[in-house]
């Protein structure tokens, strides 16, 4: 067994049993930091095929920021109290999980032994091991730099106005909408009525509609 | 001496794509739901770069690098979506998120 075979068998090992531990644990703490394992374990699988760039943003998209991300919600949320697992809202749904996900794999197994050899045309241009003008096999980043920046640059440039539009509409959500969905305080509600019976022009209005919202 | 092929990742993409399935349909908690399909999206980035590999092709690598950013986009729309969910109400589960119901 080669050194590369090993590393890819250990990683494994630690991506499955952190995948596991995500599905089965109770408190959603502890699946997130399940969830930090396996991803550390994909780190590990892109660099034993030498993708330094994609193990680099994967500890640091992923683990630094978007299982930080879940943390925050969880613990701003407060729900970090543990999942009663012996409550089963539907009627034999685990069950029909479980064999669902069984078939899936051995769905997706056969698809994998019947395609025993890759087919589609070896790209000249796009090899992993090119080497630049000095004959210095060429880095993986600059690989894949040259790749995004030269194919896909258009498909670059909608993935910046994805994560704008993503950025806005997170905002947009989780900001308290005045009045939006909940029923008026009925504090702020009197103020409201006090206010506009005292002066009725239109500014003291605007003002008192703020007044609603922060309350 | 055995050497390192694709398949192996493609064998367990298909792994922890099957598991991160059957957690999305067995848990009720929103925020778990959510890491079972970061669990899938990974096993989808580990075969495309098994693949990238296998064919030698820098391809499969970008367009990991454009899930992972789809991923980090899905994941910050999703969790505002859970925030401003759970502001209105206590229960944390996926069940009672039964508003739009005819």
């Amino acid at each position: 067994m080669s050194l590369e075979v090993f590393t890819f068998l250990l990683a494994g090992l630690i991506i499955v049993s952190g995948a596991i531990g995500v599905v089965l644990s109770r408190n959603p703490v502890h699946a997130a930091l399940f969830l930090i394992q396996t991803l550390f374990g994909v780190a590990v699988e892109f660099l034993v095929v030498e993708a330094h760039f994609l193990a680099a943003i994967q500890v640091i998209v992923y683990a630094g920021a978007i299982v930080i991300l879940f943390l925050f919600v969880i613990m701003l949320l407060g729900v970090d109290q543990a999942e009663d697992m012996r409550v089963e809202p539907i009627m034999g749904q685990r069950p029909l999980a479980v064999i669902t996900g069984g078939a899936l794999l051995g769905l997706l197994l056969a698809i994998i032994n019947s395609a025993d050899s890759l087919t589609g045309t070896r790209s000249a241009s796009r090899s992993l091991d090119a080497i630049d003008q000095l004959g210095e096999p060429l880095p993986n980043v600059n690989q894949l730099a040259e790749s995004v920046f030269t194919e896909h640059v258009f498909a670059f440039e909608v993935t910046g106005l994805l994560l704008t539009v993503a950025v806005v509409g997170a905002v947009v959500m989780a900001r308290r909408i005045p009045g939006a969905m909940q029923p008026l305080p009925s504090t702020a509600l009197d103020a409201l009525m006090a206010d506009q019976s005292e002066e009725g022009t239109s500014e003291s209005d605007v003002d008192s509609d703020e007044s609603v919202g922060e309350g | 001496m055995e050497e390192l092929s694709h398949n192996y990742y493609l064998v367990l993409g298909a792994i922890v794509f099957s598991i991160g399935a059957v957690g999305l349909l067995v848990r009720r908690n929103p925020l778990i739901m959510f890491m079972c399909v970061e669990l899938m999206l990974n096993a989808v980035n580990l075969t495309f770069v098994g693949l990238a590999f296998g064919l030698n092709d820098i391809g499969g690598q970008v367009a990991v690098f454009f899930v992972m950013v789809v991923a980090a986009a899905e994941v910050v729309v999703g969790l505002a979506i859970v925030v401003a969910i759970m502001r209105r109400r206590e229960s944390a589960t996926a069940d009672d998120l039964s508003a739009l119901r005819g």
